[in-house]
């Protein structure tokens, strides 16, 4: 598929589940470059010409559409920051795959830091899907550093899946969000760190608009000699509604620090947050052994279950 | 069969042993529903859950077909057949109803196949089968659930730790009529339920009385419930509801 080799179309299955060219609107990058790009009647993908990216443009009442733009990297020491700007227009309801995947069979570190900013426009609905993956057995490290900012106008809605399961040794998640009266941002993060990786996911949400709501939750696992940060603050500008959650299973050596933060600069602002860390519970290890499962069998189902 | 040999167990209390079971010997076969009562306190939860191995005894030894499964882990004797339903299920967060229910029954599930168990404990699968087993879901659902995953194991012995803790009353009656078809559709395999309750003695062909430890009578039911008429041994589910209740 598009001159990628066995090792970028493997990648390429495990962030963006692609295994063809996908229909719609995409971008495929590998080793950055663009090795496949298609823009459809509505959804127009113009590459940036001051710096390496995108600008994704989707016009206004587009339905049911897609874009895909996953990233390859699978040469040892490459080292790139992307731009990519997404602007959804009025009314439009999309999805957008993103998601990058790094191999590194080298040495040296390889990493790709992809600047997303999202432009939401009025009542305009967007999901945004993305993996991070990593793998190789190089000593070079895998290092993923995202930023998302999301502007959401009037009645914007924005659902956001981010997803780094596996490979990744370091990564700092930066997510930012605006909201314009009654928007709506839902974002689900799913984190699992081993070895001696280190994930550090902070969040900025500020509720500005009348009837604006935004619901954080983050699901993690830490095994090993790993470490994470969550740090979220939601900022509770008006008549709002906020949830931020962190709920994390530590095992092993894994350390984790949660820092939930709200800040409330309006009397009718409605905040939440709730934080959990704690191991796996060992009467639930106790009951999947009764109905026949090992102790290690136990264990898997439930942190593959708990960040599902 | 099951047969335990002069079992004990005793648990750490402020660094004195305290003793749970004593020396207890008792033979469970094939093909009976047995049930378990006596004074709260007494030991009847621990002895269910040194049969399924969640706790190990001091002394004696435990033999499930033949087989001495003292030294065999939870996962071992599940295997080998023996299901245990938990006094408190237990929840979880992102497993499901229908992750719970195809991990019992060990094998790929088709969700009519789930639906199945679902339904016979009362359950509108529809309702459920995407359900995580979470906070959720009440005392009584997730208990339900609890009982379904116990029937999706056809195991050759099951175990119900008080069944009927936490259900409610219309649940209690359907209940009745789980144990009663089990002990129908799995006439080689047994049935041992931990509970004090009248309704649920009834349904036994065989009852073991234990307090402080120790094995206080055991027989036909026929001739050990009359004894136990009135006492703490035999309660009644709901003063009220009793003299009305009818048999689902």
């Amino acid at each position: 598929m598009l001159g990628l080799n066995d090792i970028q179309q493997r990648i390429l299955r495990e962030v963006a589940d692609l295994h063809t060219v996908p229909v719609g609107a995409y971008n495929i990058r590998a080793n950055g470059r663009s090795v496949g790009r298609q823009s459809t009647e509505n959804i127009e993908i113009i590459p940036k010409t001051d710096v390496s990216g995108l600008e994704i443009r989707i016009k206004p009442g587009t339905r049911n559409e897609s874009v895909h733009i996953p990233v390859v990297l699978s040469e040892s020491g490459l080292s790139e920051v992307v731009y990519n700007d997404f602007y959804i227009g009025e009314g439009a309801d999309v999805v957008i795959v993103a998601g990058c995947g790094i191999d590194n069979c080298g040495t040296h570190d390889s990493r790709h830091d992809g600047i997303h900013r999202f432009f939401v426009g009025a009542n305009a609905k967007v999901k945004y899907v993305e993996k991070h993956y990593g793998s190789g057995t190089g000593s070079g490290k895998r290092i993923l550093n995202p930023v998302t900012e999301v502007y959401l106008e009037q009645g914007g809605y924005a659902e956001m899946e981010m997803v780094q399961i596996e490979g990744v040794d370091d990564t700092e998640r930066t997510t930012k969000a605006e909201l314009a009266s009654g928007a709506k941002l839902i974002v689900r993060e799913r984190l699992m760190t081993h070895g001696s990786q280190r994930a550090i996911s902070a969040y900025k949400v500020a509720l500005n608009g009348e009837g604006s709501s935004a619901d954080v939750v983050s699901r993690s696992v830490a095994k090993d000699d790993s470490y994470q940060k969550f740090d979220a603050t939601l900022y509770g500008n008006s008549v709002c509604r906020g949830h931020s959650e962190c709920d994390s299973i530590i095992m092993d050596n894994g350390r984790i620090l949660a820092v939930p933060a709200l800040e409330a600069n309006c009397v009718d602002a409605e905040l939440v947050h709730e934080a959990a860390i704690g191991k796996i519970a060992g009467e639930q290890i106790t009951k999947l052994m009764t109905l026949g499962l090992t102790e290690k069998e136990a264990e898997e189902q439930i942190i593959n279950g708990f960040l599902r | 069969m099951l047969e335990l040999k002069n079992v004990s167990f005793s648990v750490d209390d402020a660094g004195q042993g305290k003793e749970i079971i004593r020396n207890i010997d008792l033979k469970i076969p094939d093909g009976r529903l047995v049930v378990v009562t006596g004074p709260n306190g007494g030991g009847k939860s621990t002895l269910a859950r040194l049969i399924a191995g969640i706790e190990t005894p001091d002394e004696g030894s435990i033999i499930f077909n033949g087989r001495d499964i003292t030294a065999e882990s939870v996962t071992e004797r599940a295997r080998m057949g023996i299901a245990f339903a938990f006094q408190q299920p237990v929840r979880f967060k992102g497993i499901n109803v229908f992750d719970l229910i195809r991990i019992a029954a060990g094998r790929q599930l088709s969700v009519s196949d789930a639906c199945e168990y679902l339904s016979s404990v009362g359950l509108c699968a529809r309702d459920y089968i995407e359900r995580e087993v979470n906070a959720s879901l009440s005392g009584g659902e997730l208990k339900r659930i609890e009982i379904a995953t116990v029937l999706a194991r056809g195991a050759k012995l099951s175990i119900f730790d008080e069944p009927e803790a936490g259900i409610d009353l219309w649940s209690f009656r359907n209940l009745i009529g789980v144990f009663r078809r089990m002990r129908e559709t799995t006439k080689d395999s047994s049935i041992l339920i931990i509970s004090h309750q009248e309704r649920i003695l009834q349904i036994a062909d065989e009852i073991i009385v234990i307090s402080e430890g120790r094995v206080k009578s055991q027989g036909e039911a026929s001739k050990v419930f009359p004894g136990l008429v009135g006492t703490a041994s035999a309660q009644k589910t709901c003063p009220k509801a009793e003299p009305c209740g009818t048999e689902v």
